[in-house]
């Protein structure tokens, strides 16, 4: 799960790490009373959208003014910011960030993640910050350091005392820096987090140490036991047809082709994905409709994938384990009587009670012929949406 | 003869009478699987599908002599399943649970580090060795004994391999469905090591995806077999994922350039791996690698 820079910094300051004074709003004069509220000789306007790059993208302003601060607040609502991390059509600003300034005197790199080459966690830093890390790694790696925390290990103090002293750190600055670390490694392990990175990390011209930008993901599957967490998903920054599948347990992903499809297992909706493009066709969509699906949630999934304006056919792809045929047939069996079945509709079925589920299908009345291959039901597929078109 | 499930496991399930439990431990039985016990706290000494029901592992294993579990709990016990079965002692230990937090599994990594138990999965389809047996969930019918050693980390996408490769006449020693988490118990290298020292194993399919390097680093595995080799055929999964996006699985997603599928299958292929080219021809990729027709 992603959260905003400014809810980001707002749990890590719970643990004691600095970060510049600041507060949202989500209206214009919101933003009014924060900006007089900060009176700063320097203030940053800050639109709170899940993705980076939003600085070159103008979602990033520097004030030096309270009635400025009001202005660029006010031309960020509402705004549609594109940056390389958002759909092409951008995404829409409704909430903005105004915090004070910070004296810069160095931009460092710090990160935390769950690293699953060691099954444990990674510390990273780097002396180029405010850069995009990936190209820092590629270009200068000499600048990049690692600490590798042992699966299930903590955080030790000489691990935090060695990056310090890579980074170039010393006296007072150092040990700011260190606790620091220490203790953005207690929240990452508190939360059940899944990255922290701070980037920029700020040294202040009076040698203080400040996380000035902030972006941090957690663990899904921890969501249950982090309530607090869980709480600050903003469902506005969710594409409507990804939020209402997660409302049934749908693993969906909307992609910008016209085949709807509809598959169990995420290796096999991958692969189906691949093999509709080989054969000249795009996936609307990824979805698996998982494990222990009910006749109810299969309904539910193939009314989604059916009412969405983009779709122009659909590939039913099903190879049970877990799931269980017969539950796949009379769900869409339900569901194709609901909506009618007026789109393209190709179904394979193999796997565990594929007896019962193929006479589900036969007996509904419905004309829906499973194929033999999953070859033969992507080429299917693939034509079928062609004519449509 | 197979790997992991042989003619020597008495097999428990932990879960048993819970309704996946019971469902697939009823398939396992069908498939002649040498079920003998099931573990849920409170409820020792009840008997469920013939079977005799302890509240420990422990109890489990000192009434039957059982070396391996299949854990069917939900995730907020799994972990914990995982560990008392380690404590317990058995030899095998199949995790089937999706969703378990990453924090709880590199816990599990941390307390077994030095055990000799062989933990599959979390978040995995199960093993199965045509012959003689199965833990988990994959359908036994479209398996068939033979030589062809599967591990796999999408559950659906084992069950391809299997059908192709019973279609294509060849068979199966074991398939090991190792799990689509990003922190998991048994890795490809260890299972490719394990089809490496079976004499019933006389090549190798290996189901990848996009998201981590675990492809790449058994793809320099094979590239280190000397003497002793075994011919691979390869299919990696997401070829179509747009980066940045999490599909489905958990680790199935593309955060850097390495963990795209074509750097997996390049890496595969310069290891001499015979890739797939889509998901439908894995039989035939297995077929070429032997020197079949």
């Amino acid at each position: 799960m992603n959260i905003h820079e400014y809810q980001a910094k707002q749990l890590l300051a719970k643990y004691d790490v600095p970060i510049p004074v600041g507060d949202i709003s989500y209206k214009t004069h919101d933003a009014e009373r924060v900006a007089k509220w900060l009176d700063e000789d320097v203030m940053i306007v800050k639109a709170q959208i899940h993705a980076g790059g939003r600085g070159k993208a103008g979602g990033v302003k520097v004030v030096k003014s309270v009635q400025e601060a009001i202005e660029e607040a006010d031309n960020m609502f509402g705004m549609k910011l594109i940056t390389p991390q958002t759909p092409p059509e951008g995404k829409e600003v409704h909430r903005v960030y105004i915090e004070a300034g910070v004296d810069i005197d160095n931009e460092l790199y710090f990160c935390l993640l769950n690293d699953r080459s060691t099954s444990g966690i990674t510390m990273i830093a780097s002396t180029e910050g405010g850069m995009d890390i990936e190209e820092v790694a590629e270009k200068t790696p000499d600048k990049l350091f690692k600490v590798h925390i042992g699966p299930g290990g903590d955080l030790q103090h000489h691990h935090v005392r060695k990056a310090v002293f890579d980074l170039g750190l010393s006296g007072k600055t150092a040990k700011k820096a260190a606790r620091l670390m220490l203790n953005a490694f207690r929240a990452f392990t508190d939360l059940d987090a899944e990255m922290i990175e701070i980037n920029p990390l700020v040294i202040t011209g009076s040698g203080d140490v400040v996380a000035v930008d902030c972006k941090m993901t957690f663990d899904d599957n921890a969501l249950f036991r982090q309530r607090e967490v869980a709480e600050l998903r903003d469902d506005g920054e969710i594409d409507p047809l990804e939020l209402e599948a997660a409302r049934h347990d749908l693993n969906y992903v909307k992609l910008d082709g016209n085949i709807g499809l509809m598959v169990n297992g995420a290796g096999l909706s991958m692969s189906t994905m691949d093999i509709i493009e080989h054969y000249g066709g795009k996936a609307a969509n990824f979805m698996d409709v998982a494990g222990a699906a009910t006749p109810e949630r299969v309904a539910a999934a193939f009314k989604l994938i059916y009412r969405d304006p983009g779709v122009d056919g659909i590939l039913l792809n099903i190879f049970g384990g877990m799931m269980r045929c017969n539950d796949i047939a009379e769900g869409l069996v339900a569901a194709a009587r609901e909506v009618g079945l007026s789109k393209p509709l190709v179904v394979r079925l193999e796997g565990t009670n594929v007896e019962k589920g193929r006479e589900i299908l036969r007996e509904s009345g419905l004309p829906i012929e499973p194929v033999g291959s999953m070859g033969e039901a992507a080429k299917k597929i693939v034509e079928a949406v062609k004519e449509v078109a | 003869m197979a790997v992991l499930i042989t003619a020597e496991s008495k097999i428990i399930c932990q879960g048993l009478t819970g309704s996946q439990g019971t469902f697939h431990s009823e398939q396992a039985i069908a498939y002649d699987t040498n079920l003998v016990a099931g573990v849920t706290p409170d409820k020792g000494g009840m008997t469920h599908l013939d079977l005799p029901v302890f509240n420990t592992v422990a109890e489990a294993v000192a009434k039957t002599g059982a070396n391996a579990t299949g854990i069917f709990v939900p995730p907020v016990f799994a972990a914990d399943a995982i560990l008392e079965a380690a404590d317990a002692g058995l030899d095998l230990v199949v995790c089937i649970t999706d969703g378990i937090p990453v924090r709880d599994m590199q816990r599990v990594k941390r307390e077994l580090k030095d055990s000799k138990t062989v933990v599959v999965g979390p978040n995995c389809p199960g093993v199965l060795s045509p012959g003689f047996g199965k833990i988990g969930i994959m359908p036994g019918y479209i398996c068939e004994k033979g030589k062809v050693g599967v591990v796999s980390r999408s559950g659906t996408l084992s069950y391809e391999a299997a059908v192709q490769t019973t279609t294509a006449g060849l068979g199966q020693s074991t398939i090991i469905g190792i799990g689509g988490d990003p922190v998991n118990g048994t890795n490809f290298v260890q299972a490719l090591e394990l089809f490496l020292d079976d004499d019933d194993t006389e090549g190798m399919v290996l189901i990848g995806e996009i998201g981590g390097t675990a492809e790449v680093e058994a793809a320099e595995f094979i590239k280190s077999w000397k003497k002793k080799k075994k011919p691979v055929a390869a299919f990696i999964a997401g070829a179509s994922a747009p980066p940045g996006r999490r599909l489905g699985h958990a680790g199935a997603i593309v955060s850097s350039g390495a963990e795209t599928a074509d750097a997996k299958k390049e890496a595969l292929r310069s290891a001499g791996v015979e890739v797939a080219d889509t998901i439908t021809s894995i039989g035939d990729a297995m077929k070429k690698a032997l020197g079949v027709s």
